[in-house]
């Protein structure tokens, strides 16, 4: 019974890796993969020379380190919080809220932020009642602020789903560990850093490598909703220049090869921080 | 002596830990809620209430005239309908997929397992890309088709996973007894291990269903037929369209038609939404088992 999962997997995931190779060609609209011409490393040798690739680049790079500084570190000290809440009903209320915007799609919360952050959009009303602005201004239409909306807007639609995992992996911890040490006098801070953290560690690394490996792939449907004429030069990442080369401009051999440099750098990415992550859990991988 | 002077210690500092930890939360809690809040307000609220430019909490001059003016336009039931269609059809065939394939997986006895697992693994981090992708979904003519919601979300190894994790902890000895009385995988596959792991299965529908009501990329890439556009990238043409003209103009003469094309905009996201928020609570019980099974076992 396994042969259609087989079939499938050659099908729509080994075909495409195969497919690779039109990176290496010359394909366009008009051809089929074998007519295509080969062309050794062209696009490559194009790619970078292309200031806009280096510009995706760039925001990229920008926008998921700051998602991963922040974005990581956040949804665990949160869990921690939540986890040691006294009042069950307090805790189910915010739980049943955090969850919420991770079933928001892109399209939908980028609806709601086109709405928040325009001229008499929400946050600038926040910002006039608190008598910060006097007059409020279009957010998304000024460049220098779009890597703190992609970011910000990123966390507060899943820091809380973020925390599901942890806070299941901590109602797994014997509770007899923090009854021990708070007899011996440790504080709560002592007993998160000792007793929650170190126990957590599988979980936390599986987290991190599935992040960083999708780091540079990701963005893609929050960009296209939030990216704008004016502020593009900060908004386009590396997918959406992909995007736009292949499927707009119809160019599939520089769009594939620019594809091919996120999988390699990616997987380059997946291998050293599974390295670190072995060291952390005494040479145990998390993966496979 | 020296225990009840640290538990004292401890007891005062739990109280200020609670306090300070409660206060943090209701906040948290505050700012995912009141912006949520200030869409449902302003898509009731009338085009004058909008462009006054006052702090939302409550609605300005209420109106449904923006949810009439979304269902007068007859394109939007019937991407309402394309939404239901790939959703119930997708995360049925889905979930059924998996579990066929997480069945043959689970099964030790299976020759050839390690290959098929690492086939698996290799999947969940390493693809061809989207032009690769393109190009086959191109070549098996899949592109303006509904199916093309349907088939290349038939499988995912993660799914499978979870299911496969489910299914061994079945005792080997139901299969036995079941195979002693004659019956053959079929028959043990959908009366005993599709019966019993019920949870795991919901868990998938529902959690595939979210992501097919949810997803605009397969249409975006791969769909121009405006008959087979579902929900989301319906708001998409309404919002990022109307927004890339209306927000390069600037004057005063436009505020109005911007404002009036906004409550219209999150109108339709209120009713995309909505439907989501209704299973979500259906949805609570079961995906934190789910998740757990998913990530920490394998």
């Amino acid at each position: 019974m396994v042969w259609p999962g087989v079939i499938f997997m050659v099908i729509f995931n080994f075909i495409p890796i195969y497919g690779i190779i039109t990176a290496f060609k010359h394909y366009t609209i008009v051809d089929t993969m074998s007519s295509a011409p080969w062309v050794g490393m062209e696009n490559f040798k194009t790619i970078v020379s292309d200031q806009f690739f280096w510009q995706s680049v760039r925001n990229t790079l920008a926008i998921s380190f700051l998602k991963l500084a922040i974005g990581f570190v956040i949804p665990i000290v949160l869990s921690v919080m939540i986890f040691e809440l006294k009042n069950m009903r307090f805790k189910k209320i915010v739980q049943t809220i955090s969850y919420i915007p991770h079933f928001f799609s892109w399209i939908v919360l980028g609806g709601m932020l086109i709405s928040w952050l325009s001229t008499n959009g929400f946050f600038n009303q926040i910002l006039m009642a608190l008598g910060i602005i006097d007059k409020g201004t279009n957010h998304l239409l000024a460049g220098n602020q779009y890597w703190w909306i992609a970011v910000l807007s990123d966390l507060w639609k899943e820091v809380g789903w973020g925390t599901i995992l942890y806070l299941a992996g901590m109602s797994r911890i014997d509770p007899t560990l923090y009854e021990a040490a708070r007899i011996d006098g440790a504080s709560k801070v002592t007993q998160v850093r000792t007793i929650t953290l170190p126990l957590l560690g599988p979980i936390i690394s599986l987290n991190l490598i599935l992040t960083v490996s999708g780091l540079l792939g990701s963005n893609l449907d929050q960009t296209l909703v939030l990216m704008n004429s004016q502020n593009q030069d900060y908004a386009d990442v590396i997918n959406s220049f992909v995007y736009r080369m292949g499927l707009t401009q119809g160019d599939f051999s520089y769009a594939t090869a620019v594809g091919l440099g996120i999988s390699v750098v990616s997987v380059i990415l997946l291998i050293i921080t599974d390295r670190i992550t072995r060291k952390l859990n005494d040479g145990h991988s998390v993966i496979v | 002596m020296k225990i009840a002077i640290h538990s004292k210690k401890t007891r005062k500092e739990g109280f200020w830990f609670n306090l300070v930890n409660t206060i943090v939360l209701t906040l948290f809690s505050l700012i995912i809620i009141v912006p949520i809040w200030n869409i449902l307000v302003s898509s009731v609220s009338s085009n004058a209430g909008l462009a006054s430019g006052g702090l939302m909490l409550w609605p300005q001059g209420f109106t449904l005239e923006n949810y009439t003016k979304v269902f007068s336009d007859s394109s939007i039931p019937k991407a309402f309908g394309i939404s239901v269609l790939k959703t119930v059809i997708g995360a049925g065939t889905h979930t059924l997929f998996c579990a066929i394939v997480a069945y043959g997986l689970s099964k030790s006895r299976l020759i050839g397992r390690r290959l098929y697992t690492s086939m698996g693994v290799i999947t969940m981090y390493f693809g061809g890309g989207m032009i690769p992708t393109y190009l086959l979904i191109k070549s098996l003519g899949l592109l303006d088709t509904f199916w093309v919601y349907i088939i290349p979300a038939l499988f995912s190894y993660y799914d499978c996973v979870i299911l496969m994790n489910f299914f061994r902890e079945i005792p080997d000895s139901l299969e036995e007894s079941a195979k002693i009385d004659g019956a053959g995988e079929w028959r043990i596959f959908t009366s005993i291990y599709l019966p019993l792991t019920k949870p795991a299965l919901a868990t998938i529908v529902l959690f595939n269903g979210v992501g097919q009501w949810n997803d605009f990329m397969t249409t975006k890439l791969y769909i121009t037929k405006q008959y087979l556009y579902p929900l989301q990238m319906k708001i998409y043409e309404i919002i990022v369209n109307s927004n890339l003209s209306n927000m390069t103009q600037s004057g005063s003469t436009d505020v109005v038609f911007k404002a009036t094309t906004r409550g219209v905009q999150l109108a339709t996201i209120v009713i995309t939404t909505v439907p989501i928020l209704i299973i979500y609570p259906l949805l609570q019980k079961h995906f934190i088992a789910g998740m757990m099974e998913g990530a920490v076992k394998e």
